[in-house]
């Protein structure tokens, strides 16, 4: 198999550990006198695009930023839990950046790209280093020293961490850095601002359409390139543990102007969320995969068991994640703790009001270490847990479901993280570079501040000194024309007045997701839900009802335009879902598995990542392939054995 | 699954320009919800009926963001201890009960619409000082710098703050001190925050004064409305820096 | 960024109104101290009297001191006040308190009523004009006969409960006052906040206590001319 033209991988010359050494050295620079006569966009304030606008700040560019948010400090990499991974091998177990890049190949079951991950893993430390000296209060032992817990899918113990609350303090570090950068008058900043529209002049990302939230003013951004840094696209599913505001919309609109879609089918279905309780859900919420540390999961052995989980005697009991995988135990990836969980349940031994559900147990850590030492470990989470159950995980195990957590695929990057268009840079959660078709816990953390801190900010330098973008202003005939369709998609969405509320398709546009494009996906399916998908479009298109004015703060139609991207862009990923006739990490087909019910690769016909050219809403998008080469790593089979 | 019957009385203001009033709304709701599924549901019924649905903020929904801001019953956050809004559940109403909804009342957080405030004030005051200024790349090794665990945690206890301005909807006086004092102390604690501790404090007091909030009066209202539960001793300790940097005269920036 | 002057800062008025604060506790106690000498009986309340007024250079240095430390406390508070009511223009329609306690809510209203106090108690015993009947006899040393000043004045329930009613309000304000100036010049942390506020309580009740004794007991006529 041969890479698509379209697609240039970009990937340095020299060994694997070299390359990034060796990109570095070639990247050209920008004189310190001419960075200030750059300007860059970053969309986003997350961990990918804060410490990029504070990096790139720094450096000496002009940089503007947006965010959707009140305050860039409230992008949803806040509300990461349990850590973030670096090879530091501070606790002398045998780690290394080999081993952190091929705990993360593997746990992406072989569907990413070697270079960016080797990269990854060499940058790891970095991160660590640069997030305490910035005063990120990570734990600490007794002696001083940084502290570590293990996390799924390692053997070893690399997890850092602040707390249940790892992500808001590297957010926290990211977003001062940045206000540091606008007190020195080095970023703009655009808060309570939605892009909605990329404007490419002679082919090349030079800039956006912004809607100012509060007024609806409609506004124009030039720059020499833009960075988007603007989360995945787990709501689609309607119910996920994304932020309510996370949406596809940046990268949706990036890829109806020309730019890749990669790899959308990877979606993660983290494996401890709870449970949902009713119709009128509008989240779910995640318990963070460091509970699997101490707590069992389990689900009882009989069906349809309704009694009371203590009344359950141990030999009742089956302990799913133990029995099968007896080496990762309850640390087994996240995918597939998913899926065994999901198997109890459609076995019919699940557990709840509606058998959605299994338990995670802390009798057993309570018995070994005590409440105290699990409450000072867990507390938070337990606490969290029990505000929104009322039930109390320390006489009772918690009740647990997995739920739509992350989304592996995004736009399409080369090494330099730049997608297929030119000057358009996608980076963090985003792109599809890292993590292949599953991501490991406590990984985001750590690519949203590798790309952010370390990677885009030279790459970006590199495109700025050696394409030199020339003088384009927002009189561009390209920006009115953006800014013309921006207006009448809006008039459009106002003027419908029909009958149905965006809420509403956005849950029914879920739940055929969900059902169909979720932890087990099928052809007729998958072809079922295209079907369903472009049907809900067409009606959304007639009956959307949306009050108020579009020159007001006006949220409905804030979530209508969000949505109108989903019905779009769900139909691409069950497309993508439905041209991979393999199952790999978090894409399970169930026509692809093994006797045992795992996730059965096929290597020779799709060991690529699959990018999808935007051909017109309703017609078939083109498909490109770049081919992933193993070289360090032999193609394997996953096992957690 | 009990239903419960509810009269909401929220808060609703056009813009920040116009005059607002309070309006009555009856709904539904289950003890499961939450508090904003219940406000969804609300909203879906107004936006059905072609009514200006209730804006408010909020995002993660899961208590961090800081987004979500209203003071229910007279209380920032709702009745219930160290929760924000969006994890705040019905279960802690009854069948038949008024609820007020209001935004946060201060005159540095002016009211946008309805409920949503700007609470740009809080990143002004961050611009002027929270930070340490380390530049990206050339910092040493994270183990170099050994930091006793108790002083560590005491600085993840200030910087756990969410930023959601509690404390100023809180307090009598508006202030915004326990804000301001927890990222002082979170930083104070830390030996990468001392370089730059007194320029650090002066700044972002004078900012803080500047935004037009109120004085502490020690009420202690902030630390029992925090949803982070942040203790006032980070004012005390804020108020200790800020004595202990009286002494220290900035130079210019400009004189480099 | 341009510093303020410390003493216009937010935190610069606080610590303001802590040191006069203190300041004036002080004095509060030497001044009870003093009063107390009047149940050792009339001539040694009186033959204290008459050494302060031998004193009266240092009487006066005192009293200007006094008189610039409640100045400076009045007009700081001034400041806040205004400023913190300028800080919330729109009321809540419905508020509830969590911890704050009725002194901390009322130590605007307690101070001004004190102030009002403390010039009406000034007029009474140290000027003598408001009742000058019984404020300006001799005792048989031909000194000033403020024994007999003290009790036939608390005779009068008027005056007796209305010097309950003045100390009832300046207790309160001290319970609250007290262990916010050691809050504010950031004494206090962990361990010693939740102890400062239980040992602010208990001596300003203390104080409390000792200054009421003395117009309670006048009145029901436990110390006698």
């Amino acid at each position: 198999m041969a890479s698509s033209p379209k697609l240039n991988s970009n990937i340095p010359e020299g060994d694997l550990k070299d390359k990034w050494q060796n990109r570095l050295a070639e990247y050209k620079l920008v004189n310190p006198a001419n960075k200030r006569k750059h300007k860059i966009i970053i969309v986003g304030t997350g961990l990918a695009g804060g410490a990029a606008a504070a990096t790139l700040a720094e450096l000496g560019y002009n940089v503007e930023s947006f965010c959707y948010q009140d305050s860039p400090r409230r992008a949803h990499s806040i509300a990461a839990q349990g850590g973030i991974n670096a090879s530091k091998n501070y606790r002398g177990d045998n780690d290394s950046i080999y081993r952190l890049f091929y705990d993360t190949i593997k746990g992406g079951d072989f569907r990413a790209r070697e270079a960016n991950v080797y990269r990854l893993a060499q940058i790891s430390g970095n991160i660590i280093d640069q997030c305490v000296a910035q005063g990120v209060p990570f734990a600490r032992e007794y002696s001083g020293y940084l502290a570590n817990r293990s996390f799924g899918g390692a053997q070893v113990s690399r997890t850092f961490y602040a707390r249940g609350q790892t992500g808001q303090q590297l957010l926290l570090g990211a977003y001062q850095a940045l206000e540091r950068q606008i007190n020195a008058k080095k970023v703009t900043m655009h808060e309570r601002t939605e892009m909605l529209d990329l404007v490419l002049v002679n082919g090349q990302a030079r800039g956006i359409i912004a809607r100012n939230m509060v007024t609806g003013e409609i506004t124009k951004h030039v720059a020499d390139c833009v960075i988007l840094a603007t989360g995945g696209y787990g709501n689609v599913f309607y119910l996920s543990t994304n932020a309510k505001g996370c949406s596809a919309s940046a990268i949706h609109r990036a890829y109806k102007r020309g730019a890749l879609m990669a790899n959308p089918c990877y979606t993660q279905i983290h494996p401890t969320c709870i449970p949902v309780s009713g119709d009128y859900q509008s989240k779910l919420t995640l318990m963070s995969e460091s509970l699997r540390n101490d707590g069992r999961m389990w689900a009882p052995k009989a069906k349809g068991d309704k009694r009371p989980p203590n009344e359950i005697p141990e030999n009742e009991r089956d302990y799913f994640l133990e029995r099968k995988y007896p080496s990762y135990g309850n640390l087994a990836p996240r995918d597939i703790s998913s899926r065994a969980a999901k198997e109890a349940c459609d076995e019919g031994r699940g557990v709840g009001p509606n058998g959605l559900g299994v338990y995670l147990d802390f009798a057993d850590a309570i018995k070994r270490l005590g409440k105290q030492t699990v409450k000072e470990r867990y507390g938070n989470l337990i606490d969290m847990y029990n505000r929104i159950t009322g039930e109390d995980p320390y006489t009772q195990p918690m009740r647990i479901y997995p739920a739509v957590h992350y989304t592996m695929g995004g736009l399409w990057v080369d090494y330099d993280l730049m997608s297929n268009i030119p000057g358009l840079f996608v980076t963090g959660e985003a792109n599809f570079s890292d993590h292949g078709a599953n991501r490991l816990g406590a990984s985001a953390l750590m690519q949203g501040l590798a790309d952010g801190y370390f990677i885009s900010p030279h790459s970006v330098s590199n495109y700025i000194a050696s394409v030199k973008p020339g003088k384009v202003t927002t009189d561009a005939p390209e920006f009115a024309a953006a800014e013309k369709e921006t207006r009448e998609k809006i008039k459009r969405m106002l003027s419908i007045n029909g009958k149905t509320t965006v809420d509403e398709f956005h849950r029914r546009l879920g739940k055929i997701i969900w059902d169909k494009c979720g932890m087990a996906r099928t052809k007729e399916g998958l072809e079922q839900a295209i079907k369903e998908i472009r049907a809900l479009r067409a009606e959304f298109w007639k009956d959307l009802k949306v009050t108020g004015g579009e020159n007001e703060l006006n949220q409905s139609l804030e979530r209508a335009g969000r949505v109108a991207d989903f019905l779009e862009f769900g139909e691409v990923l069950c497309m993508d879902a439905l041209h991979r006739e393999e199952s790999c990490g978090g894409h399970f087909r169930v026509e692809y598995q093994t006797e045992e019910g795992e996730a059965k690769r096929n290597d020779e016909k799709f060991t690529y990542a699959a990018a999808w050219e935007f051909t017109g809403v309703d017609s078939q998008p083109i498909l490109h392939k770049e081919e992933l080469k193993f070289e360090s790593i032999h193609l394997q089979t996953r096992s957690y054995k | 699954m009990s239903d419960m019957n509810l009269t909401l009385k929220v808060w609703r203001q056009k813009s920040k320009d116009q005059k607002g009033c309070f309006e009555t709304y009856k709904t539904l709701a289950s003890e499961h919800m939450s508090f904003l599924e219940m406000l969804d549901v609300v909203n879906e019924k107004l936006e059905r009926d072609g009514k200006d649905p209730v804006a408010f903020d909020h995002d993660c929904r899961e208590g961090i963001c800081g987004a979500c801001s209203m003071v229910i019953n007279g209380s920032p956050h709702g009745p219930e201890k160290a929760t924000t809004t969006c994890q705040l559940h019905m279960r802690k109403f009854k069948d038949g009960d008024t609820i007020v909804i209001e935004p946060w009342r201060a005159k540095a957080f002016p009211v946008l619409k309805d409920l949503i405030v700007d609470r740009g004030a809080f990143d002004r005051i961050i611009q002027s000082g929270g930070y340490t200024s380390a530049a990206t790349g050339g910092v040493p090794d994270a183990n170099s710098i050994l930091i006793p665990k108790e002083r560590a945690d005491e600085a993840m206890d200030a910087a756990q703050c969410i930023g959601c301005g509690a404390c100023v909807a809180a307090c009598p006086n508006a202030s915004a001190m326990l804000f301001v004092g927890a990222k002082v102390s979170h930083l104070a604690n830390l030996p990468q925050g001392q370089v730059e501790a007194k320029t650090r404090v002066q700044n972002m007091v004078t900012q803080m004064d500047k935004e037009g909030f109120g004085n502490c009066t020690n009420h202690g209202e902030c630390e029992s409305s925090c949803p982070k539960e942040i203790s006032i001793k980070f004012i005390s300790k804020m108020n200790r820096e800020y004595l202990g940097a009286l002494s220290h005269v900035q130079k210019s920036a400009a004189a480099e | 960024m341009n510093r303020d002057c410390p003493a216009q800062t937010s935190i610069g008025k606080k610590v303001l109104m802590a040191l006069t604060g203190l300041m004036l506790s002080g004095f509060i106690v030497g001044h009870l101290l003093g009063n107390l000498t009047i149940f050792a009986g009339r001539e040694w309340i009186n033959s204290y009297a008459y050494h302060l007024e031998e004193l009266k250079p240092l009487v006066w240095a005192a009293r200007i001191t006094l008189l610039g430390l409640v100045t400076i406390h009045i007009l700081t508070a001034i400041c806040l006040t205004i400023k913190n009511r300028q800080a919330r223009p729109v009321a809540y329609a419905k508020k509830e308190h969590q911890t704050t306690s009725v002194g901390a809510r009322t130590m605007a209203l307690t101070g001004t009523v004190i102030l009002a106090f403390i010039i009406f108690h000034l007029m009474h015993f140290t000027f003598r004009v408001t009742h000058p009947e019984i404020s300006n006899s001799l005792d048989e040393h031909g000194h000033r006969d403020v024994f007999k000043m003290v009790v036939m004045s608390f005779q009068r329930p008027e005056l007796a409960f209305g010097y309950v009613a003045a100390l009832t309000l300046l207790f309160l304000h001290l319970s609250h006052g007290l262990w916010s100036l050691f809050q504010s010049i950031g004494l206090l942390g962990e361990r010693t906040l939740p102890v400062a506020k239980k040992i602010s309580c208990a001596v300003s009740f203390i104080l409390y206590l000792a200054y009421i004794s003395i117009p309670l007991t006048c009145y029901f006529g436990l110390v006698k001319v």
